[in-house]
């Protein structure tokens, strides 16, 4: 094999690998009861294949080679433990296992069991951060040198973040089950928001800065994907898929050359991915249609119509200030309202919004969030209240540092005086 | 009077434990391979406000032992409970420090905080969720907190 060949098999098998990744290691750990040590042999595993599948080709059943593979890995290391006794009963299991699964070992027959190993992952007694990093370790199969330049830490950070999220899980217990119903609905948005946090961590990347962090932005759909499969049942799933696809639709859009963000008013619609605004469409009919709506199915209901709205004028600011409300009803958060608040000054004239804004600013829970203040100040100056905007305006540039950004403000405000 | 200053779990002493250890040894238990799944052990750290306890004869301070009472018969009899004890007042803590061979003892705890330790159980579960369950029904959840932790088991 030439090198230049040799180079492009191991790019395929790496491909492979990380493809099965999330579901080997999971059945590995049903049968391991250890992630660390699951994460290990698995590695090992994949290491073989580097060896041995440019040899002798890869396997019908890549799956199967990886996991049986890595069994035997695990045997053999629990064989060179030194506590050895201790591990017989586990080394029985394991070579029972191994010699069932024989020569009909296909991928087919590998019960998924991702469900339980991302419950773990996003346990709620793990810290945001780590949730969020080994879920794209297990889960997505990134190595953690990936997910550290995603993050934007140093390799050893994220490496020991990793390693004390699998030692709690282990010492304290963290169970890897699918969780009873009474913990199901909690636990399940748990899983949503880890997978959403990971899209906006992507989404928050601009063009300038590392291709890795927009990475994030398709490993989450890939999770999303993966997760709405596994609970068909959950329209929220689909929903936040949905609204991941939505999002995406407008990234390569949002901003210009230089990494300066664009709004979305001023965005240039032709470089919107038609493809995926259809794709996010259809799913969260199907999800809507279920009958039981959430944050998600409204965040992307509201991404939606943004989406199929020929231009920004051509808004239907009604149904997305509808749509708000719902949203605040679930989810009462100032933000939210804020949200409301602009719909309803796009649909009904900057007038109407003016008491819910006066009314937010007196709460003072936004003072110091610089989007409402150039959201008041804007709605001000389209109400034609000149002195109130001017007021505003200079609260908004207390609070801005793009630079940019500073010279529009500067500039409104300019207007205000004049 | 000792309960000057009642703690909210002193009435723990006053519940029954015969029969408990007995009902432990008799519960069957899984012997494979998979140790994690076997019952683990935690210890769950109940910390409160003194400053804002009910005070003894009040009828917060009924409710308060009712409802510990209670959430205490309900582990016993489900054989979760390993032990659980109330403690005395901060005011009555000693902190040690051992530094180069000379013993150095003071008033009181190491650090100052809002939440003072009052009180523990040991229970056995199968797992956090478990435990987490548990914790969130000890009647001091409601106006404190409660810390799990893991006990430590050497192989």
């Amino acid at each position: 094999m030439t090198p230049a060949s040799l180079e492009q098999t191991r790019a395929a098998i790496k491909g492979i690998a990380r493809e099965e990744w999330g579901r080997v290691l999971a059945s590995l750990v049903g049968q391991l009861r250890d992630l660390a040590l699951a994460e290990d042999v698995l590695q090992d595993a994949v290491v073989a294949a580097l060896g041995h599948w440019p040899r002798d080709g890869v396997p019908a059943q890549p799956r199967a080679w990886l996991l049986q593979t890595a069994r035997r890995k695990a045997i053999d290391r629990l064989r060179r433990d030194a506590n050895f006794q201790a591990k017989r009963a586990e080394l029985a299991v394991l070579h029972e296992l191994d010699r069932q699964a024989g020569q009909d070992d296909l991928d087919e027959s590998i019960a998924d069991e991702r469900l339980r190993l991302i419950f773990t992952c996003c346990h709620p007694a793990l810290a945001e951060a780590a949730r969020v990093a080994l879920t794209l370790r297990t889960l997505g199969g990134l190595a953690t040198e990936e997910i550290a330049r995603a993050f934007l830490v140093p390799e050893a950070t994220m490496a020991q973040r990793l390693t004390r999220a699998k030692r709690k899980i282990k010492a304290a217990g963290i169970p890897y089950e699918v969780p009873e119903p009474d913990l199901w609905a909690e636990r399940l948005g748990s899983v949503l928001s880890v997978i959403y946090l990971i899209f906006n961590e992507g989404y928050a990347a601009t063009s300038g800065e590392a291709p890795t962090r927009g990475e994030l932005c398709r490993e989450a759909i890939r999770l999303g994907r993966i997760l709405a499969q596994l609970v068909p049942e959950e329209p929220e799933a689909a929903g936040l898929l949905a609204l991941m696809l939505l999002h995406d639709s407008r990234r390569v859009a949002r901003s210009d050359a230089q990494g300066n963000l664009i709004t979305l008013e001023q965005q240039d619609r032709a470089r919107w991915d038609q493809g995926l605004i259809a794709a996010g469409a259809r799913l969260l009919e199907s999800a809507l249609a279920q009958g039981s709506p959430g944050p998600y199915q409204i965040q992307a209901a509201i991404s939606a119509i943004h989406a199929q709205a020929p231009s920004a004028t051509a808004t239907d600011w009604r149904q997305i200030t509808l749509l708000y409300g719902e949203l605040y009803a679930l989810q009462p958060s100032p933000v939210v309202r804020l949200n409301a608040a602009v719909a309803l000054s796009f649909a009904e004239g900057a007038e109407a919004a003016l008491p819910t804004l006066a009314e937010l600013e007196r709460q003072g829970a936004l003072a110091s969030y610089q989007p409402f203040h150039a959201a008041h100040a804007d709605t001000l100056r389209r109400a034609g209240r000149k002195t109130a905007a001017a007021k505003a305006y200079r609260q908004t540039l207390a609070l801005t540092r793009n630079a940019a950004e500073r010279r529009f403000l500067e500039g409104r405000l300019g207007d205000m005086l004049g | 009077m000792e309960y000057a200053t009642a703690r909210w779990v002193h009435f723990l002493r006053n519940v029954d434990f015969k029969g408990y250890h007995s009902s432990i040894k008799g519960r069957p238990r899984w012997r494979g391979y998979n140790r994690e799944s076997c019952q683990m052990k935690y210890m769950c750290l109940i910390y409160g406000d003194e400053a804002k306890h009910p005070q003894p004869g009040t009828p917060e301070m009924g409710q308060l032992m009712q409802d510990y009472m209670a959430f205490t018969k309900d582990i016993q009899e489900k054989s979760v409970m390993v032990a659980g004890d109330p403690l005395q007042p901060v005011a009555t803590a000693t902190t040690v420090r051992v530094r180069g061979g000379k013993t150095d003892t003071t008033d009181g705890p190491f650090a100052e905080t809002k939440e003072q330790l009052g009180g523990y159980y040991i229970l056995e579960c199968k797992d956090l969720d478990e435990a987490i369950a548990y914790a969130a029904r000890i009647p001091t959840a409601a106006s404190g907190s409660i810390e799990v932790r893991p006990i430590m088991v050497f192989d």
